[in-house]
């Protein structure tokens, strides 16, 4: 069953003369994890800013769970690149925004659900510290508790690790993936980094043209749980050249 | 810590030593009714010391505080709803700037006979002075907020109302601290302003009283006191801020 649906959605910035997604037509199965892989610039994150609503499209309709999105609040949960955890609130609140944004649950209750999300990225005991208190990855990680407590299937990840170190960022694709299987959420994930998409994809939607009107549906001969060793697999090799001859291309024209 | 303590020393030897030329230079001129020494000052301030610190101190301080408050009340009003409201912004922010271009020395005598020589006269004059430095610092602290964060509420189906709160009012309050500090200060002249162009009692009034009878001394003495005040209420207001502000500056 597919989960999100873009049929037929167009949109134009202000003072652009043409559509930056152009009758852009995709869907994403339940359950699956997909990169959107693009040059910088080329629109990934505008499909991002439609699904969750900060932008409304031109034309065209995206539907999520079946539904038309305008008609529903609280279907997915977005974590932009940077983590933007509050730095006036400790962890344990920032963890908290969305429960209480959502309403409904008591202090006691939302206290609950914080510590349980903050156990699950290994996070325990780090509910009274401050943002600044934390390293790069474990704010991160803080960000993606905050994200999963939306308590949405859908999540919209756009190049949450992109400003991290390499070591720190490897470990932290794994740890997603981990996150992700544990869960069985349905993961959007943009990244430029060919690497990280080919790690962590079912199969990548790669943006081959800007303006946006496909996204190419590229699978990655990996199966499920993965370690780093299936990136030196030929077939892994050859598909992340493949795809960065594609992406290179572009940069060229 | 250790470093700012190290620091005080220094500031302590240079203000000494500023008071001991002043000593030193009133004594050559030795004429105690244009330029009295830091010494007589403290002496005029201990033989005063009965009307100063019942009548007249607890008058200015009275005329300071209502003027703050009011101010403060003005001041976010005026804040809040220039950020709400862009149509809003424009209408009153030119107002208020122009507010500030009104020389209110020479304007304050009318408001003396607007409303009396009871305290509103000097609040008004405290009011005038102080909610300006109120209204734009916070106004630029409600706008110092990120969009990015309030996009990622929106994304959590936030109002308008919880970005106020959640996101606007936490950005706003260094900034507001930084607004009383300075608006403590500007509303003790304010007062003393107030008071100097008619009154029957204060600070202000008091030392305008003291002019009259070429008493040098008794000039400074409650312009002292003043200022230790002032002083004494921005400290009390930099405790408050250390307890309610833990991230200044980060990001």
């Amino acid at each position: 069953m597919s989960l999100l649906e873009f049929e037929h959605v167009s949109y134009q910035y202000p003072g652009e003369d043409f559509d930056i997604i152009d009758d852009l037509s995709f869907s994403v199965e339940s359950g699956s994890f997909h990169c959107i892989i693009g040059v910088s610039g080329c629109g990934k994150s505008t499909i991002f800013r439609m699904t969750n609503g900060l932008l409304q499209p031109k034309s065209g309709t995206i539907r999520v769970g079946g539904k038309p999105i305008g008609e529903q609040k609280h279907y997915c949960g977005y974590m932009p690149q940077k983590d933007l955890l509050f730095p006036w609130r400790t962890i344990g609140e920032n963890l908290a925004l969305p429960l209480e944004i959502r309403g409904g649950l008591s202090k006691a209750e939302r206290r609950e659900r914080v510590d349980d999300a903050l156990a699950d990225v290994g996070l325990e005991g780090c509910r009274d510290k401050m943002p600044d208190e934390l390293s790069g990855g474990m704010r991160q990680r803080a960000a993606f508790a905050r994200t999963m407590l939306t308590g949405s299937d859908l999540l919209l990840l756009d190049e949450p690790f992109s400003a991290l170190d390499f070591l720190t960022r490897i470990s932290m694709q794994e740890w997603l993936l981990g996150q992700w299987e544990k869960h069985k959420k349905t993961i959007l994930f943009i990244t430029h980094d060919v690497e990280e998409a080919v790690f962590l994809s079912g199969s990548v939607l790669a943006v081959t043209s800007t303006p946006i009107h496909t996204l190419t549906e590229v699978p990655v001969p990996a199966t499920y749980p993965r370690t780093r060793e299936c990136l030196t697999h030929p077939d892994m090799v050859a598909l992340r050249e493949d795809l960065i001859d594609v992406l290179r291309k572009q940069v060229r024209t | 810590m250790k470093q700012a303590n190290r620091g005080n020393l220094p500031a302590l030897i240079f203000l000494f030593v500023l008071l001991l030329l002043w000593q030193l230079g009133a004594m050559e001129v030795n004429a105690a009714y244009i330029l009295p020494t830091p010494i007589q000052i403290l002496q005029r301030l201990w033989e005063l010391r009965l009307p100063l610190f019942t009548v007249h101190l607890p008058a200015t301080m009275l005329v300071t505080g209502v003027g703050l408050l009011i101010s403060l009340a003005l001041g976010l009003g005026l804040a809040v709803v220039m950020d709400w409201s862009p149509l809003l912004q424009k209408c009153l922010y030119p107002v208020v700037v122009a507010s500030q271009t009104i020389p209110t020395t020479a304007i304050a005598p009318l408001f003396v006979l607007w409303f009396g020589y009871g305290i509103w006269s000097k609040v008004l004059v405290t009011v005038l002075i102080t909610f300006f430095p109120i209204t734009i610092t916070v106004y630029d602290g409600l706008r110092a907020a990120k969009t990015e964060m309030a996009e990622l509420l929106l994304t959590y189906g936030a109002t308008k109302r919880d970005i106020f709160w959640k996101i606007k009012v936490p950005c706003a309050l260094p900034y507001f601290f930084s607004a009383i500090k300075m608006a403590v200060p500007m509303s003790v002249i304010g007062a003393a302003i107030g008071e100097w162009l008619g009154a029957q009692s204060g600070l202000g009034y008091f030392s305008r009283r003291m002019m009259t009878q070429l008493d040098g001394a008794g000039v400074f003495a409650p312009i002292v006191l003043l200022s230790a005040a002032a002083m004494l209420a921005v400290a009390v207001v930099g405790l408050i801020e250390r307890k309610a502000v833990k991230w200044r500056g980060e990001s």
